[in-house]
């Protein structure tokens, strides 16, 4: 089985970034680390091409930097990656992101291509289901269980509020799993060094067969406002009535 | 106890400005290491070690290891399965020898991976530490037998090492020892003995242990001199390298300790019935030797304990002064009471822990350094500077180091107020742990003589000499750089180790060093740290003009190395009086008067 992983390389969430003061973007370190979230999506992808001997190419569209995200996803045993790197994609939107990923997955060739439900950084959380309309492909998502069926077919358990729904389908598909999924491997020694000299491409948009166009640009970013003081309700017998009122007015209950 | 968030920003930091690891790379045996792959393990380590070994430190605490009537010792679940993920990851291996599944990495590197075990779990990582002195011990004295028959294993893990030297009657002293080894007509000798306080001596954490014992064979000369190290594993191995007969070598209880609780202490005795079979490592009567190449390493390793303790007494600090309110900071809103680290004594302490560790950091590393050099410098030159430059920090590192583990963790309780003397935030047992660091692997006493008496004389003086040369070296920088607070007090502090260091010179009593020697060692220690904090600030401040996002760690690196340069520093100039006085002030008062 062919295997798509997408994988985002994002600014390390447990160091400061900064943001461009004219643009508003997130200034891109030269350190990138791979989105916690898409660790399960790769154990995933490693775990189903074990039981197939089939491969896993991790698909990527970010500023390659030094590559680090990617190779912390190679280092876990995905056989090599594609990166699209476009100084034109900077400030994409989600349907720019999925047009480029599309491209990418399409170029490779496919039966099965996995996502993360949603990125850290960017959490629109609608980018696989554009590249599984893209690509044709029908998109099972939030997948809390993924497995194989007898006749080649991708089963999932599907997180619900209510509990699971259980969904199948042929393959090509697309599957976008939730943390939690699967324990992710940690990299091994081994794994740290050989990730070192596996092949990664690094694309242009012409490349995928996209030709950006910025629809989307930052006008200002304000601080989020302090919180303010919460009102206090003394109880003088009858503040269950009030705080029933204020609940009412926020529309929680 | 509060998650670990492994230094690496820290830890990169020393390793690009202040170790050189660039050059280190760069070295022929190094040709499969570069930075970037460098990081790379840096980072995963860390992810592992605050994932996978953090979160057992406090059930290993709590419950510890457990000595049974049978002889076995057990340890909790969590501890087990941790170092199985361990070894299968391969972090037991980074810089062990290539031709035996090692990787081959620099200890410059390999000090990053276990400062993170160790902060992670301190009693933990003392099976890999010892583990790492016995394949030391064996790739440098073994015979090609030995190393084929032994060395895969303890390197991938499957077993573990041990080091017994102590007895009862042999601690500081260890050529007062008595284990005896009995040559056989087979070639192998028989040894009969108790060691205490081994490490790790019993468990079951891995299929076997290699216990490395010193005993003396019969008609040895007294002392040190007539020492020999012998190979004794639990099971013998048979010839095809599968594990064979149980040896006669039995756990006969644990220590209950003050802390590293699944760090088991155990009573071992040999020979009780057939005598247990020990293989000789080297020459008869050679053992010290063998053991003064693990020395370094072994004792470099303990320094790091009481780095890793202060750094995750630290961070558990840190961010309970951030969380913790109570009584209200000058110019504070009337309505409501400050977070503790608004008051300038808590932050104070903060600022002591996070200076003090910055300081102990960089002379680790670079003692790793210097051990690269040593091993794998291109010519007798750079590896004898290597060696010197090893030599010379090892007591510092180990001597220093601890003892600020200690007090550092001590801040640590002290910020959490009454709750860090409850056991429940953990701030506790991080203390509790880091307690032995300055005991065991030669106490920090006698680390302390070691450099007065060892160390200082090396090559006529030279060696520290250069050293010192080369914290001179830094003034016309520092000056430079408008960083003049730091280059006033560093060279004050340099002035008074000087005077210090030629009045020990001086003294025809050895008495005198002897009596001198720990409050020397411990203004080394700070001026020494303020000297790396000075090469911090310097490469800091350079990178600040170029930095992209980092500026604010940066900034934070100038202004630690101040603190460190303003408010400790100057501890170096208190310790004068009592490193330059004769010792007949110790024992003017004979010891019943003592009693008062
Ligand atoms: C040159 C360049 C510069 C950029 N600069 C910025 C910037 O300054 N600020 C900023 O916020 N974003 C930037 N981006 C990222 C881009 O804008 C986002 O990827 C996109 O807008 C939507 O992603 P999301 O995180 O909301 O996706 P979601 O839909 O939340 O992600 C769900 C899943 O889709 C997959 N996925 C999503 N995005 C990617 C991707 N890029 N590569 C691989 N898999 C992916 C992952 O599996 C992920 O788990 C840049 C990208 C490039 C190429
Ligand atoms: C938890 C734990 C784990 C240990 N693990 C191991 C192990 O794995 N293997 C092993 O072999 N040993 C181990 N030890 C033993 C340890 O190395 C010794 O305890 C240590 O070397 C000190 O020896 P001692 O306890 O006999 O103290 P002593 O030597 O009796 O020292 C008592 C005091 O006298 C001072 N002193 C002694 N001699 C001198 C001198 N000449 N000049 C000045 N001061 C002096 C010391 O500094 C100390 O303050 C362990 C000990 C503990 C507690």
């Amino acid at each position: 089985m062919r295997i798509a992983v997408c994988v985002k390389q994002i600014p390390d969430p447990a160091t400061p970034y900064e943001l461009d003061p004219d643009s508003h973007y997130v200034v891109r370190p030269n350190d990138q680390v791979l989105d916690d979230t898409d660790r399960y999506g790769v154990e995933v992808a490693l775990q189903l091409a074990e039981a197939t001997e089939g491969s896993v190419t991790l698909v990527s569209m970010s500023p390659s930097g030094n590559l680090q995200g990617i190779r912390q996803a190679l280092a876990m045993g995905a056989d090599k990656a594609v990166i699209v790197d476009d100084e034109s994609l900077r400030g994409s939107d989600s349907l720019t992101t999925a047009k480029v990923l599309a491209g990418a997955i399409q170029r490779e060739g496919f039966d099965l291509v996995i996502a993360g439900t949603e990125s850290t950084d960017g959490y629109t959380g609608v980018v696989p289901q554009q590249v599984a309309e893209l690509l044709d492909v029908p998109s099972l998502s939030f997948a809390k269980k993924v497995e194989l069926a007898e006749d080649g077919a991708v089963r999932i358990e599907r997180q619900t509020a209510a509990g699971y729904d259980v969904v199948q389908s042929a393959v090509p598909v697309l599957v976008t799993v939730t943390s939690g999924v699967v324990e992710p491997r940690y990299p091994t020694f081994k794994g740290i060094m050989q990730a070192k000299s596996k092949p990664v491409d690094t694309l242009g948009c012409g490349d995928v067969g996209v030709s950006p166009t910025t629809t989307q640009t930052i006008q200002a970013v304000e601080p989020v406002p302090a919180r303010e003081a919460g009102e206090i309700v003394e109880d003088d017998g009858e503040g269950y009535a009030k705080i029933v009122a204020m609940l009412e007015q926020v529309k929680v209950i | 106890m509060t998650d670990y968030r492994p230094p690496l920003r820290d830890i990169k930091f020393v390793l690009e400005h202040v170790v050189g690891l660039d050059d280190i790379a760069a070295l022929p045996d190094f040709e499969h290491v570069d930075r970037d792959l460098s990081f790379t393990v840096l980072d995963e380590a860390g992810r592992f070690m605050a994932d996978r070994i953090a979160p057992t430190n406090q059930v290993g605490d709590a419950e510890g290891a457990i000595h049974h009537d049978d002889g076995r010792v057990t340890l909790p679940k969590e501890i087990r399965s941790a170092y199985q993920e361990y070894v299968a990851a391969g972090w037991n291996a980074v810089k062990a020898p290539m031709e035996y599944g090692g990787h081959g990495f620099p200890t410059s590197v390999g000090i990053g991976v276990m400062e993170m075990l160790t902060t992670a779990n301190m009693a933990f990582s003392l099976c890999p530490m010892l583990t790492a002195s016995a394949i030391l011990a064996l790739q440098h004295h073994g015979t090609e037998e030995q190393k084929a028959i032994y060395l895969e294993k303890l390197i991938s893990g499957e077993w573990t090492g041990t080091m017994d030297l102590t007895e009862p009657q042999a601690g500081s002293d260890v050529g007062a020892l008595t284990t005896k080894a009995e040559p056989q007509d087979d070639g192998t000798y028989r040894i009969t003995g108790t060691k205490i306080f081994i490490t790790w001596g019993e468990h079951d954490v891995a299929d076997n242990i290699i216990h490395l014992v010193l005993a003396r064979t019969p008609g040895a000369p007294p002392g040190t001199k007539g020492i020999s190290l012998f190979i004794v594993p639990k099971y013998l191995v048979n010839a095809d390298g599968s594990i064979g007969e149980r040896n006669d070598v039995n756990c006969v209880s644990i220590e209950h300790k003050i802390g590293i609780h699944a760090s088991p202490t155990c009573v071992l005795s040999y020979g009780d019935n057939a005598g247990a079979v020990g293989y000789l490592v080297g020459a008869e009567n050679q053992g010290m030797r063998a053991m003064f190449t693990m020395m370094n390493d072994a004792r470099l390793h303990v320094g790091l304990e009481g780095l890793g303790v202060a750094e995750r007494s630290y961070q558990q600090a840190l961010e309970y002064a951030q969380e913790r309110r109570q009584g209200r900071a000058i110019g504070a809103p009337k309505t409501e009471s400050s977070p503790i680290i608004d008051h300038p004594d808590v932050r104070r302490m903060l600022m002591t822990m996070k200076a003090n560790i910055e300081a102990m950091r960089a002379l680790m590393y670079d003692n790793a350094a210097a051990l690269d050099w040593a091993e794998h410098g291109v010519d007798d030159e750079q590896r004898q500077r290597g060696a010197a430059r090893a030599a010379l920090l090892t007591p510092l590192a180990k001597g220093w180091g601890t003892d600020l583990g200690v007090e550092l963790t001590s801040i640590g309780i002290q910020i959490h107020g009454g709750m860090g003397y409850v056991e429940e935030t953990g701030s506790a047992q991080i203390w509790r742990d880091s307690r032995i660091a300055p005991i065991y692997e030669g106490t920090n006493g006698i680390q302390a003589i070691d450099l007065v008496l060892r160390k200082l004389p090396m090559d006529g003086g030279k060696v520290v000499a250069s050293y010192f040369d080369e914290i001179d070296a830094l003034d016309g920088p520092l000056g430079a750089a408008g960083l003049d607070s730091i280059r006033e007090r560093l060279a004050a502090g340099l002035a008074v180790l000087r005077k210090a260091t030629d009045w020990i010179g001086s003294r025809d009593d050895v008495n005198d060093a002897l009596a001198a020697a720990t409050p020397y060692a411990r203004m080394f220690g700070i001026v020494a740290g303020g000297y790396y904090m000075a090469k911090a600030a310097l490469a800091a401040h350079s990178a600040l003009g170029s930095a992209n996002g980092d500026a604010g760690f940066y900034a934070a690196k100038v202004t630690t190395a101040q603190f460190y340069a303003e408010q400790i520093l100057p501890q170096a100039d208190g310790l004068l009086a009592a490193s330059t006085a004769p010792s007949d002030s110790l024992f003017a008062i004979e010891p019943e008067a003592l009693r008062g």
